[in-house]
């Protein structure tokens, strides 16, 4: 029988809106929902397909048998998985306090089902994976605008200019904004692009700057010093909604347009003819924050100074600009409820909210708790649930991760494949594929909020469960009941759109209930109470910064030089893969089997390396090496190496990923400390490693 | 006279590789096989940016195909409208007609040991939509092209 049903792709966090054909429970055809993507879908999408097809996941839920990570495996049915996680949990309350249970999740618009469940058992440790991914970009927004790095959009489909710091969006797709971005280009609009190498992104650029790599800020100060020194601002917004300008212009007199081409490695007039068109183009001029910014040790300020820049082009609520999310209250409607528990008063283990006051204490930081584990001050930290997490492949260094990870006397993964840490777990429970899931209604908010679900298009190939019922199953085991109100996916979203007036059956024409339909706009003269600061303006002087012994406008620190034979790790993605998640999979390894190293033509051919060439990548301790295809290239800064994240992964029922390319975590060797004291997050690019041509190169080949 | 062709608005494509795994799953090809693909020159700079062309190549449906007359099964057919097809009933998998492209566009399916090769999404053509690499571009890059004489 052919169906066909509106949903939403799991295959990347982005989680576009899809429409998803079958026929005899087989996915026959996806594609990207004509109403909102016009049927756009990226090559990760369509293999969605594979992803259910795929035999090399686990099939039924595993409990350890051998030591951890040895991959003995007993196959076991839920109940009795459910039980055993159960009886842990009880006891290691019973032990050493709820509190030194951690769940991990991966953020999104589902997270207060793991929050609640957690809360509910008595933990206030719930954390994700931000501390390697936005928790900069996030922290620096809210210490300039008091909203997070959610709390704005980008309209760049009106924008005349964008600017992106290696926020590479044509490889880290996400539909909606690649398809406004090619728009804005041919409607003549401008897009800038600043990384230490060229990329997909920066091939569409109309400018780009090439810059030494850990001189973003660098970059970003010299441009706010032209911008001022040109009065390219707006005066009349800054005086109305803004705090701390007259410190920023006496602290960024130092910082020229000539110091700042000199430091990055550009020329200065590049700089300047930058800041000419952006004259032009103000206020539709949009400078993207970053994402993935747990990159540099002042990755934190560089963010910052983007976030200073848009101020500095006034281009809050306008056309062109940043826009300020709406949601169901902006409509006039009611939300829908959402699975909640509150937090239990105990201090969190990582920290967070006590001994570190100046960040979110949403989902604290991960790797902190890390600490935690050793000293166990606060408390000791016993058991770790990571949803869809996987800590090994997020993380620095999960040689060292393994160590510390062994304090604990319960690890368990919740995933559809195998992670890396679940391959070390005592418990892996398989969820379905968000092909054979149903998830919980989620609001999207936006210039025209809706409300969108996900509804499983196929039944479960395996004996997989979706997340909704694994949660429900643990928490009737731990007598929680009453914090997740229902039996059926049915009940919960009858439950959740209670307060609404709207039924399930509303998703069924478009896969999304719109809750407007005209965008809405706020005044953009009338933003005051808009900024969750203390001031209820943008500030640029932070007290909360202050407060933690933290400057607001930090001064420059130039990035030290990788000694001799040496070179700066940095990672990223490709269009082709999502992280760890997707290596494995048949069609998109086909496309990407393995990652390479990107190498500069002098630094190669210094070394000896020609193109195509085997190289050895090593740690800088020696503690980790592989060996890889080199890509010889002269669009990558000297001073850098580059690989694609996610590779490198040692799971021998994965056939295809199994050992398939480097790993570029497990070069951080001791790095698992190395973070940002003032953003949080992990410095993902302050790594060193060594790099010869391989021995492996074939010169003579015998057969014996 | 061909009816159709797929145009590459060169501007809009990011080398995605999108459209050849749309064609795959849409013809549930395994490992192996594809029927489209993209692919780029090297990067060259152009006034300070690195720069490079997009080129996509599935089938060209030559109006005086090779591989039709070399098919020992009158398998490979070339329809009124141009589209150049495999009849997968009549193909027994002897690839003469791989031989006889230029560009060697016909390959093997292993599992079901028949050739394949790009078709426009006949079926989808036949029932008023486009084929899978231009219905899902990620761009929207790609354009099915009706062709007029003029």
């Amino acid at each position: 029988m052919k169906k066909s049903v509106y949903s939403i792709c799991g295959m990347c966090t982005v989680r576009c809106p899809i429409r998803v054909e079958t026929e005899d429970n087989k996915v026959t055809w996806i594609e990207g929902n004509q109403h909102l993507l016009g049927g756009a879908l990226c090559a990760k999408g369509s293999a969605g397909t594979a992803l259910v097809a795929d035999t090399e996941r686990p099939q039924q839920p595993l409990i350890r048998e051998g030591g951890r990570g040895a991959g003995r495996w007993q196959k076991v049915s839920w109940p009795t998985a459910y039980d055993y996680i159960a009886d842990k949990m009880k006891k290691i309350k019973k032990e050493y306090g709820p509190e030194s249970v951690v769940l991990s999740s991966r953020g999104g618009p589902w997270q207060n089902m793991y929050k609640t469940f957690i809360h509910a058992y008595g933990s206030p440790n719930y954390t994700n994976h931000d501390c390697t991914c936005g928790r900069n970009t996030h922290h620096a927004s809210l210490s300039v605008n008091g909203v997070g790095r959610k709390g704005f959009i980008y309209d760049i489909k009106n924008a005349k200019h964008l600017v992106l710091f290696g926020r590479n969006m044509f490889a880290s797709l996400q539909i909606a904004l690649n398809l406004q971005t090619m728009d804005m280009l041919e409607n003549g609009g401008r897009l800038t692009y600043v990384d230490v190498r060229q990329t997909m992104t920066g091939l569409k650029a109309t400018r780009f700057f090439q810059v030494r790599p850990g001189t973003d800020y660098a970059l970003a100060l010299g441009m706010i010093h032209e911008i001022i020194r040109k009065e390219a601002f707006d005066g009349e917004f800054i005086d109305k909604y803004v705090t701390g300008f007259d410190e920023l212009c006496y602290f960024i007199e130092q910082y020229t347009p000539a110091w700042a081409a000199k430091e990055c490695g550009i020329k200065e007039k590049a700089i300047k003819a930058f800041v000419e068109e952006v004259i032009e183009d103000r206020p539709k001029v949009i400078f993207h924050p970053g994402w993935n910014l747990s990159r540099y040790k002042d990755s934190f300020y560089a963010s910052r100074a983007l976030h200073i820049l848009n101020i500095l082009m006034g281009n809050i609520e306008q056309k062109g600009g940043l826009l300020i999310p709406k949601g169901p209250g902006d409509c006039g409607v009611k939300g829908i409820r959402n699975l909640d528990c509150p937090k239990p008063d105990i201090k969190r283990a990582d920290g967070v909210g006590w001994k570190y006051k100046h960040f979110d204490k949403g989902p604290g930081l991960s790797h902190l708790f890390f600490d935690a584990m050793r000293t166990e001050d606060p408390y000791p930290v016993k058991a770790w649930i990571a949803m869809r997490h996987d800590p090994f492949c997020a993380m620095p260094d999960p040689q060292r991760q393994k160590l510390l990870f062994d304090q604990c006397d319960l690890l368990v993964s919740i995933d559809t494949h195998y992670s890396e840490f679940g391959w070390y777990c005592d418990v892996i429970l398989p969820e379905s594929t968000y092909l054979e899931r149903d998830n919980p209604i989620c609001v999207q908010k936006g210039l025209k909020p809706r409300l969108a679900v996900r509804r499983k298009a196929v039944e479960p190939e395996f004996d997989t469960k979706p997340a909704w019922e694994i949660f429900k199953q643990l928490a009737t085991r731990l007598d929680l009941d009453e914090y997740f109100p229902y039996n059926t996916i049915e009940d919960l979203w009858k439950w959740q759109l209670e307060p609404t007036g709207y039924t399930i059956e509303d998703f069924e024409e478009k896969g999304f209930v719109s809750l407007t339909d005209e965008p809405i706009m706020y005044d953009p003269d009338n933003l005051e109470n808009q900024f969750g600061t203390p001031s209820g303006k943008m500030e640029i002087l932070s007290k909360k910064l202050d407060d933690a012994g933290l400057p607001s406008l930090k001064e420059y620190v130039s990035p030290i030089k990788p000694a001799k034979g040496m070179f700066r790790l940095v990672y990223g993605r490709s269009a082709v893969h999502t992280h760890g998640h997707t290596i494995n999979n048949p069609l998109l390894s086909e496309l990407m089997p393995e990652n390479s190293l990107w190498i500069n033509t002098r630094a190669a051919s210094k070394l000896g390396i020609n193109e195509g060439d085997l190289v050895d990548v090593t740690a800088e301790d020696g503690s980790y090496g592989g060996t890889v295809h080199a890509n010889v290239t002269d669009f990558i800064h000297p001073e850098a190496v580059y690989t694609v994240h996610g590779f490198g992964r040692q799971i021998p029922l994965q056939n295809r990923a199994y050992h398939a390319g480097l790993s570029d975590q497990k070069l951080m060797s001791g790095k698992l400390d190395d973070w940002d004291q003032a953003g949080g997050a992990i410095n993902l690019c302050e790594s060193f490693v060594v790099v010869r041509r391989s021995v492996r190169n074939p010169k003579r080949r015998v057969e014996l | 006279m061909n009816k159709y062709m797929i145009y590459l608005n060169k501007k809009r494509c990011i080398g995605c590789h999108g459209c050849e795994v749309h064609c795959k799953t849409n013809k549930q090809l395994p490992v192996g096989p594809y029927l489209c693909e993209i692919r780029h020159d090297p990067l060259v700079s152009v006034k300070g940016v690195p720069k490079t062309e997009f080129a996509f190549r599935s089938c060209y449906h030559c109006d005086d195909p090779f591989c039709v007359p070399i098919c020992p099964t009158s398998a490979m057919i070339k329809r009124e409208d141009g589209i150049v097809y495999i009849d997968q009933d009549k193909c027994v998998g002897c690839m003469a007609c791989a031989g006889a492209c230029p560009w060697t566009i016909p390959q093997l399916n292993p599992e079901t040991r028949k050739a394949v090769k790009c078709d426009y999404c006949m079926d989808r053509v036949d029932a008023g939509m486009k084929p899978a690499c231009v219905t899902k571009c990620t761009t929207h890059a790609l354009k099915f092209v009706t062709l007029t004489e003029v």
